[in-house]
């Protein structure tokens, strides 16, 4: 048997050995991870708006020329000197509705047409589910679609990270012949509502509770850009 | 084979002895089927074929190392707090393939992120630790860590095709049932989807070894 003293020696001596070993590989593969990630948000939202790049100079070259971003506030304004990286969407769902800032993205095909790209965020089954939305310059039909999650259930939930399933929002509108929201909703098939085809997206089987997050993240992100949306109509 | 002409005695690195370290844990002694450790785990990822594989390999190189580095270190380990000790090493392992898949291997790691975070309270790591590596030198550890997660991966893999097959039509991510089983009126079968058929199958799987293995007819 091994003295106290030797063992609390130990104890402190492996956990102070690991701590060096773990904070030198995350401060040294930090920025490689963080380009990562920059890049790994290009590309989604490339993906929404149906474009595909694979290297990462192709991506760097289409982002520069074709995307820009701006923050709006919910009185539709552009608040000026603030970079989009800096908004954490978490916490902006967590203020208040007019105290809100909401980054846009505005990609600008080949053709000269706008389109707008909302960012989302969300509550899965597991964790964190998020995507983006890329509207045509209608404002009111969707271009394209793109959802990501932290850990949903391979199959089942993690389904809305598959381009399957992102397809199914194509051509879906948000709002109605009257111009009021309608959001587009995930839910069942067979659920009757008293909205048409062009604003729902059959749900995931096995996955409903990430289809309901989905679901509510979409209306919850959406809603208040309408304003900045009708300012640009108009 | 220098260390074999200085030491005859020695064993080789690959002496039967030592080759059936590895190969024990695919029957005889399974980690999953024989040994019934890592259940957990083989019910969560076991719905496709991708995530499976990927984990075997995560797993593989945790019970290795960890297996390598404990049994290094075996001599010095207090042991009234061993059972920290281990997990500390386990941890630091999976946090450092954790970061470097992020910085090297970003869409490999974002299909993996929670697996490979559950990799640390996966029992067979650190049954094998307790069992083997804490009493044996460096280099059968090493070994007994491949074998146990190369048997460890063979169930997986093995759920994972029968479950991705019945339950989503296609293996891999690639459809094998053709569309037209669909519009005869085949139906994909719900079941496999879920946890428990993962364990309706590996029971499957341990009625058929028991009776092929005569071994381990009395083992219970």
């Amino acid at each position: 048997m091994h003295s106290n003293r030797y063992t609390f020696i130990y104890a402190i001596g492996i956990s102070v050995l690991t701590a060096i070993v773990l904070a030198t590989t995350s401060v040294v593969l930090k920025p490689q991870q963080d380009f990562n990630l920059a890049l790994d948000n290009k590309v989604n939202v490339l993906k929404s708006v149906l474009v595909v790049a694979n290297t990462p100079n192709e991506i760097e070259k289409i982002y520069k020329e074709q995307v820009q971003e701006i923050v709006v506030n919910t009185k539709g304004e552009i608040i000026p000197d603030i970079k989009v990286s800096s908004v954490v969407l978490k916490d902006e769902l967590g203020k208040k509705i007019e105290d809100r800032k909401l980054p846009v993205y505005i990609f600008t095909t080949p053709k000269g047409e706008k389109n707008y790209i909302v960012p989302m965020y969300g509550v899965g089954l597991w964790g964190p589910i998020w995507g983006l939305l890329a509207l045509e310059p209608d404002l009111n039909t969707v271009k394209g679609a793109f959802f990501d999650h932290k850990g949903e259930t391979p199959g089942l939930g993690a389904e809305i990270s598959e381009k399957a399933f992102q397809d199914k929002f194509i051509g879906k509108k948000i709002k109605d012949i009257d111009n009021n929201f309608v959001s587009i909703n995930v839910i069942k098939s067979s659920a009757k509502a008293d909205f048409g085809k062009e604003h729902r997206v059959d749900a995931i089987s096995g996955g409903t509770i990430t289809s309901d997050g989905t679901n509510n993240m979409i209306k919850n992100c959406l809603e208040p850009y309408l304003v900045y949306f009708n300012k640009l109509k108009n | 084979m220098a260390e074999v002409l200085e030491a005859p005695k020695k064993e080789g690195l690959f002496s039967k002895k030592n080759l059936a370290i590895i190969k024990d844990p695919l029957d005889d002694s399974n980690p999953v089927t024989v040994q019934i450790l890592g259940i957990c785990s083989a019910l969560a990822v076991t719905v496709q074929v991708k995530p499976a594989i990927i984990m075997s390999l995560g797993v593989i190189f945790v019970t290795a190392f960890s297996n390598l580095i404990v049994s290094l270190v075996r001599k010095s380990i207090p042991t009234r707090i061993r059972i920290i000790v281990q997990l500390i090493i386990v941890a630091t392992l999976v946090t450092i393939v954790d970061q470097l898949l992020k910085a090297y291997m970003f869409d490999v790691s974002k299909k993996l992120s929670v697996f490979v975070g559950l990799i640390i309270t996966n029992c067979i790591v650190m049954g094998r630790l307790e069992a083997f590596a804490f009493a044996q030198k460096p280099w059968p550890s090493f070994l007994d860590g491949i074998g146990n997660g190369l048997g460890y991966g063979l169930i997986l893999i093995t759920v994972a095709i029968v479950r991705e097959f019945f339950g989503s039509g296609s293996l891999l991510g690639f459809k094998l049932i053709p569309q037209w089983a669909y519009d005869m009126g085949y139906v994909n079968n719900g079941l496999m989807m879920l946890p428990p058929s993962a364990l309706f199958l590996i029971g499957g799987y341990i009625w058929w070894q028991r009776a092929r293995n005569k071994k381990l007819t009395n083992i219970s």
